[in-house]
């Protein structure tokens, strides 16, 4: 048995009387990679940000490593340096620079030297292949190019697990390439992923295990091919269909 | 023109300057902390503090600098408090600039999009490192050219000092017309005067925003 992770247990999440998650347990193995599926709204994004601290949860209990990750508490900051987060819009800090928005945390957070966070700000760079912008601004690239470098900021603090969220939903479609290759070459490197995404394709191909939500709660679970070759349930099927054109 | 006036009183304008500058400088450094400590309180949400900068962001605001003046020169002598003109006039630029600098801070930090303080704090940066590393910068740079327009807007409203019997530029040049009717010379050296102080400062305030400008803010 690999050494786990991440733990959910027994997750309730509502905003107001709405409720998104609804007894929601999972857990994330060492070196797996986790992708989350299924329909807008269904709750992947919100379970992702309650794996972070960034949301209040109404029930149940996220842990990392056994240490528990709760929204407002005062050990919470030192957990997030354990765990990595990418977002939809990529949101870089859009008054540094490349290279100072990568070296924030290990410098500041970390207490890191500043040689050594340079050194590997610009090897994490060149392996994503934006070391000629490590002096751009945010607003000086393109899409794919901060999507890179968002990634490139998580892993410098050398996370046990990176959330990725949706990162490449506000992409053109030729860029949605270049940021999917790296996240493949993450976990094809072992890094450990929790990974939330509409690209079917791309989740085949980079997931360990798809778990498939609907309704805030987990409806099917299961490697790869099989699930999307082979489906069991009715509703995995149904989703699985708005994906392909003939009938 | 009489060139030879404006040579022998001169000297009265770069001394009626330097009271304007120095007044108006403190005043304005002091409307600057108060605009701060009243856009944090608001921002944060702090209770009582922030219905007091509220209602007091409205008070200084929507009174004009020479009745705030007349009520610390003339008013407060009535209840005992006795202030230096100097006095009255850094308290009167204080309470004024202190509503706007308020509402030009406030604007910048509720600029900062959501968005960045949760990535900052999914890196694990302390609420006190993501006010410093992040909302304050970016607070600062939108609120720039804000601020600029105050410190402007202030600079200018110093000219209303007169009326509390200190010797700014204003002063200076009514005092010359009363005396001599050279009304002329004693206006045209008044406009230079003020172009000589506030044109820098505008021109120092675009010279920041265009820096800014360039990090996409």
């Amino acid at each position: 048995m690999s050494e786990n992770i991440i733990e959910v247990s027994h997750l309730h999440k509502q905003f107001g009387d709405n409720v998104i998650l609804d007894d929601l347990s999972l857990s994330v193995n060492k070196g797996e990679v986790v992708v989350l599926i299924g329909p807008s709204g269904c709750g992947k994004s919100t379970l992702l940000r309650c794996l972070n601290g960034l949301e209040p949860i109404q029930g149940g209990t996220v842990s990392l490593h056994g240490e528990p990750v709760e929204f407002g508490k005062s050990g919470l900051t030192k957990i997030r340096q354990k765990i990595g987060m990418v977002f939809q819009n990529y949101d870089l800090f859009t008054h540094m620079t490349v290279i100072d928005n990568i070296s924030l945390a290990p410098l500041k957070v970390q207490k890191r030297s500043k040689a050594e966070v340079h050194d590997e700000a610009l090897a994490l760079l060149e392996r994503v292949g934006l070391k000629e912008r490590a002096n751009s601004f945010p607003a000086e690239l393109s899409g794919g190019q901060k999507q890179r470098v968002a990634i490139v900021r998580s892993l410098i603090i050398h996370p046990d697990i990176i959330l990725l969220d949706e990162i490449t939903a506000a992409l053109d479609p030729e860029m949605v390439h270049e940021v999917l290759n790296v996240v493949l070459d993450l976990a094809k490197s072992g890094t450990t992923m929790m990974i939330v995404t509409h690209e079917m394709a791309f989740a085949e191909a980079a997931a360990d295990r798809i778990i498939f939500i609907d309704g805030g709660s987990i409806v099917e679970e299961g490697e790869p091919h099989e699930f999307f070759h082979n489906p069991k349930t009715e509703r995995a099927k149904r989703f699985l269909k708005t994906f392909t054109y003939s009938d | 023109m009489d060139w030879s006036f404006i040579a022998r009183y001169s000297p009265l304008y770069v001394k009626a300057a330097a009271l304007t500058l120095t007044i108006g400088a403190v005043g304005i450094v002091l409307a600057a902390g108060i605009g701060l400590l009243c856009a944090l309180a608001r921002y944060y949400k702090i209770p009582l503090l922030r219905q007091i900068a509220a209602v007091y962001t409205e008070l200084s605001r929507n009174t004009p600098l020479i009745v705030q003046l007349f009520f610390l020169y003339f008013g407060l002598p009535k209840a005992g408090i006795v202030l230096s003109s100097e006095a009255c006039g850094i308290i009167g630029l204080a309470f004024l600039g202190g509503g706007y600098m308020s509402e030009s801070f406030l604007s910048g930090l509720r600029a900062v999009k959501r968005e960045q303080i949760e990535s900052a704090e999914s890196l694990g940066l302390t609420g006190a490192q993501v006010m410093g590393y992040v909302v304050f910068p970016q607070a600062a740079a939108v609120s720039v050219p804000a601020v600029g327009a105050n410190v402007i807007f202030l600079l200018k409203e110093t000219s209303v000092f007169s009326a509390v019997s200190l010797a700014d530029l204003m002063y200076v040049a009514k005092d010359l017309i009363g005396m001599y009717y050279n009304t002329t010379e004693a206006l045209t050296m008044l406009v230079a005067a003020y172009l000589v102080i506030i044109l820098p400062i505008s021109v120092v305030f675009s010279l920041i925003e265009r820096r800014m400008r360039r990090a996409g803010i």
